[in-house]
């Protein structure tokens, strides 16, 4: 089903801070295989320069999917047994380190047809919640034969 | 922090070795747990079918977290990444046995930018396929 041009420019609510454990972060690199000592020893981390261990560069997906909340409103018409992830992009302002509090506020900036997909990007620009910048996401996503 | 290239010793075209990465279905279900990300086309064979897709595939971002590390690598540290951005071009397929997929990538130094920053170009291939696109990355080195 094409999706519902009305959301581009919408943008969410402020996101619940998101806070930034140790354990996440060493779960994360665990999982995408990532044996590097400054994702999980503290001391490593500082001896780099770190206040703490720091993220993967593509950890801020595990809380800039909050861009979902727009994504799940049944107005805009995605079916999300049909999507696959087209794009992805992130600017760091600077490491995310543990103990970051973090807010995300996700805007549509684009939703477009190519072929018989539709595509949908969100950005995403997460501060932390003192308002330091932080990251911008872009996340582009693909609806499978949406728009035929 | 600080990347342990130095800006000086790098040439524009330089090329950073390839690596292989290997992604079986347990990578996927480790990957689901820790993103958060339970589509099911990423860890159900069946639903994965019927959907229309050959069989599970590993998510996209799972791919380009293999292509950061392999850049983190390269730079030392991760801090030092300030840019980076993939179009998912074609999709890993994983398949129910011991071997899982190969994600094989490689890098090449495409350009010298001001303030000790070079743009780096990656290439992710998996089988046959060319699974990233237009991805690159800034990084600040020393």
């Amino acid at each position: 089903m094409a999706l519902n041009r009305d959301f581009v420019g919408r943008a969410s609510a402020p996101s619940p801070p998101y806070e930034v454990s140790r354990v996440k972060i060493k779960e994360f690199a665990a999982a995408i295989g990532d044996n590097n000592p400054v994702y999980r020893d503290r001391e490593a981390a500082q001896a780099a320069g770190h206040p703490d261990v720091i993220a993967p560069p593509t950890f801020p997906i595990v809380f800039s999917l909050s861009g979902g909340s727009i994504l799940a409103d049944p107005e805009l018409g995605l079916n999300f047994a049909m999507v696959v992830h087209g794009e992805q992009r992130f600017e760091y302002h600077r490491p995310i380190h543990a103990g970051d509090e973090l807010v995300s506020v996700s805007t549509v900036t684009d939703i477009r047809s190519v072929g018989r997909n539709e595509l949908i990007t969100v950005k995403s620009d997460v501060t932390t919640v003192d308002g330091e910048p932080v990251c911008t996401t872009y996340n582009t996503i693909v609806e499978r034969g949406g728009a035929s | 922090m600080a990347a342990t290239v130095r800006y000086d010793e790098v040439e524009q075209g330089q090329e950073i070795p390839a690596a292989d990465y290997q992604v079986r279905r347990a990578n996927l279900v480790m990957y689901a747990g820790a993103s958060g990300d339970f589509n099911p086309i990423h860890w159900n064979e069946r639903f994965a079918k019927a959907v229309g897709l050959p069989d599970v595939i590993a998510h996209g971002m799972y791919t380009m977290a293999q292509a950061g590390r392999f850049l983190t690598d390269w730079a030392g540290d991760p801090g030092a990444v300030v840019d980076y951005g993939v179009r998912f071009s074609s999709m890993v397929v994983v398949p129910d046995d011991d071997e899982g997929a190969t994600i094989t990538v490689s890098g090449v130094v495409e350009e010298k930018l001001d303030d000790k920053r070079v743009l780096v170009g990656l290439t992710a291939r998996s089988g046959d396929s060319r699974v990233l696109s237009r991805a690159r990355a800034v990084v600040q080195l020393s």
